[in-house]
C-alpha cells in the first residue's frame, strides 16, 4: 500500500508541477525540439510539395467564420474600407532585388489560382471556402529574393492594442503552389471579417498563420529581429508554435 | 522467469505518464472550442453533435486555460507515447509476449468458457486463467493495445493539416477532419474508462502484489 501512496504522491506532484516545469528553460527547449521534429516528420511523410486537399463547390460551408480580428479598429483601415480599398497598397520589401508596391488592381492582374480548401483553426474548428488570388511565388519571383532570404514575413493592418499582427513562413511554404495572396472568398471580394482586402492562405498550417489585412510582405534572413523575434504575433504574445502543421 | 518483462514494465509506466499528460493537456485544448462535429467541417454550436463540458482548472495541464502551453505538452508527449508504443510493440512481437500472453486461443472463444470467465470475475476470482492472463483480460488488453491506443495516434495525425496534405486517405478513413477530432475525444475517454476499470481490478485482486510485480517484475506463479 505504501508504494501505491508514493506513486500517487509522485503523480500528483508531477501534475501540479507541470505548470511550473513548463515555463522552465530546459522544458521550453524540449517543446521546441518536439515542434521541429513534427515539422521534419510531416514534411518527410507528406512530401514538401504535397497539396492540401481541394474540395468541390458542393462542400463549401454555408458561411465562413471570422476569428481573431474581425473588424480592425484602426482609423486608417476604416478609411480604406470606406473607400473600398481603392488605394490599398501591398508593399514587397526586405531582402529583394526590386522592392515594389502593388495596388489591388495589380494583384488582381497577376495570374490567379482558385482553390477550395478546409481552414483548420488552432482552437479545433474547421470551415471550407473557395479562395482566389495570385500565388505568393509569382510576387516573390517578380521582386527577386536575395540568396540570404530564409523566411517571408507578412505584415498586417490589424492591431492588438499598439501591436500589429504579423506572421511568417519558411521558403518551403512560401513557394508552395497553394500559398496564395487571396482577395476573393467564395467568388466575392474578401469580407472584412475574413481579412479584406488581402489575406494569406497557407493551406498546410493552422489558421493563425494565414495573416489577414495584409499590407506588407518582407523577405528576411532571420526572424530574431522582427517584432518579438518568434515569427508571429501569437508566437510572441502567448507562445503559439511557429510551425503550425499540427 | 519474471512475471512481467522489463520492456513491459518500462513501457507500462512511461506510457501511463505520457497518457496522463496527453489526457490533461487534451482537456485544456478541448476547452478552446468545446464542440464536436462530424464530417470535414463545423465551427459553431448548431453544427455540433456534442457540446462538451468545460473542464475545470484542476483537470488541466497546465493548471489553467492556456491553449499554447497545453499544445506544447500535448505535442511533446505525443512523441513519447507514439514512439514508446511502437518500440513496445516491436519488442513484444519479437519476444513472443503478444503471441504467448495476449493472443486468445480458439477454445477460449467457446460460450461456455466465456460465461465461466465472466462468472469468475463476478466472484472476484481473478486467478483462474490457464496462461498469464484470463480471457477477458486478454480481450481488454488487446482492445487497448491494438485498437484504442493506435486510434489515438492516427486520429491525432488526421487532425493535423500538415499530415492531411500527404495522407488524405487517413482523413477519409475517419470520415473527415472533424470526425477524426470527435473520435480522438471519444477514444480518449474510452481509455480513461479502461484506466478506471484497470485500477479497480488491481485494487480488488491484491494491489500490493500487482503493483510490486509491475515495478519489480515478480515471478511467474507456477500454480496458475
Amino acid at each position: 500500500m505504501k508504494r501505491r501512496n508514493v506513486l500517487i504522491g509522485l503523480g500528483a506532484g508531477l501534475v501540479a508541477g507541470c505548470s511550473k516545469v513548463g515555463e522552465s528553460q530546459p522544458m521550453r527547449k524540449l517543446f521546441g525540439l518536439a515542434e521541429d521534429l513534427h515539422r521534419k516528420a510531416q514534411r518527410t511523410l507528406s512530401g514538401r510539395q504535397a497539396l492540401a486537399r481541394e474540395f468541390s463547390p458542393a462542400d463549401i460551408s454555408p458561411t465562413f467564420r471570422g476569428n481573431g480580428t474581425t473588424n480592425p479598429v484602426d482609423a486608417a483601415y476604416a478609411a480604406h474600407a470606406a473607400a473600398r480599398f481603392a488605394t490599398w497598397k501591398l508593399a514587397v520589401g526586405g531582402l529583394v532585388e526590386h522592392p515594389m508596391e502593388l495596388s489591388l488592381e495589380q494583384v488582381r492582374a497577376l495570374p490567379q489560382r482558385t482553390q477550395i480548401t478546409r481552414h483548420d483553426c488552432v482552437e479545433g474548428w474547421s470551415a471550407i471556402g473557395q479562395w482566389t488570388g495570385p500565388q505568393l511565388k509569382t510576387i516573390l519571383d517578380m521582386a527577386g529574393l536575395k540568396p540570404e532570404t530564409r523566411y517571408i514575413v507578412f505584415h498586417c493592418a490589424d492591431k492588438f492594442g499598439d501591436t500589429p499582427y504579423y506572421e511568417s513562413i519558411d521558403l518551403v511554404d512560401a513557394f508552395h503552389p497553394q500559398t496564395i495572396v487571396a482577395h476573393r472568398l467564395n467568388g466575392e471580394p474578401l469580407p472584412i471579417k475574413n481579412g479584406a482586402p488581402l489575406r494569406m492562405r497557407i493551406e498546410r498550417q493552422l489558421g493563425y498563420k494565414h495573416a489577414k489585412y495584409l499590407n506588407g510582405i518582407e523577405a528576411v534572413a532571420s526572424l530574431d529581429t522582427v517584432a518579438g523575434g518568434k515569427g508571429g504575433f501569437w508566437e510572441d504574445r502567448v507562445g503559439y508554435q511557429w510551425y503550425a502543421g499540427i | 522467469m519474471k512475471r512481467h518483462r522489463l520492456s513491459t514494465r518500462l513501457w507500462h509506466w512511461i506510457n501511463l505518464l505520457a497518457l496522463v499528460i496527453l489526457f490533461m493537456s487534451g482537456l485544456n485544448i478541448s476547452n478552446a472550442h468545446p464542440w464536436l462535429y462530424w464530417g470535414q467541417w463545423g465551427f459553431q454550436p448548431n453544427h455540433a453533435w456534442l457540446a462538451v463540458h468545460r473542464w475545470p482548472d484542476w483537470l488541466l495541464i497546465p493548471g489553467y486555460y492556456n491553449l499554447a502551453a497545453a499544445r506544447d505538452w500535448h505535442l511533446l508527449f505525443a512523441w513519447v507515447f507514439a514512439v514508446g508504443l511502437l518500440l513496445y510493440m516491436l519488442i513484444a512481437l519479437a519476444n513472443g509476449h503478444f503471441r504467448r500472453d495476449i493472443a486468445t486461443r480458439r477454445r477460449e472463444w467457446r460460450w461456455q468458457e466465456i460465461r465461466a470467465d465472466i462468472a469468475a470475475h463476478l466472484r472476484l476470482d481473478f486467478h483462474h486463467g490457464k496462461g498469464k492472463y484470463n480471457f477477458l483480460q486478454k480481450l481488454a488488453y488487446g482492445l487497448v493495445l491494438f485498437i484504442l491506443l493506435p486510434l489515438m495516434i492516427f486520429t491525432g495525425m488526421a487532425i493535423s493539416p500538415g499530415i492531411d496534405a500527404g495522407l488524405p486517405w487517413l482523413v477519409d478513413v475517419f470520415g473527415g477532419r472533424q470526425s477524426a477530432r470527435s473520435i480522438h475525444f471519444v477514444v480518449a475517454w474510452s481509455l480513461f474508462a479502461f484506466l478506471v476499470i484497470h485500477v479497480a481490478l488491481v485494487l480488488l485482486s491484491g494491489p500490493f502484489g500487482q503493483l510490486r510485480d509491475m515495478i519489480a517484475g515478480g515471478r511467474v506463479d507456477e500454480t496458475a
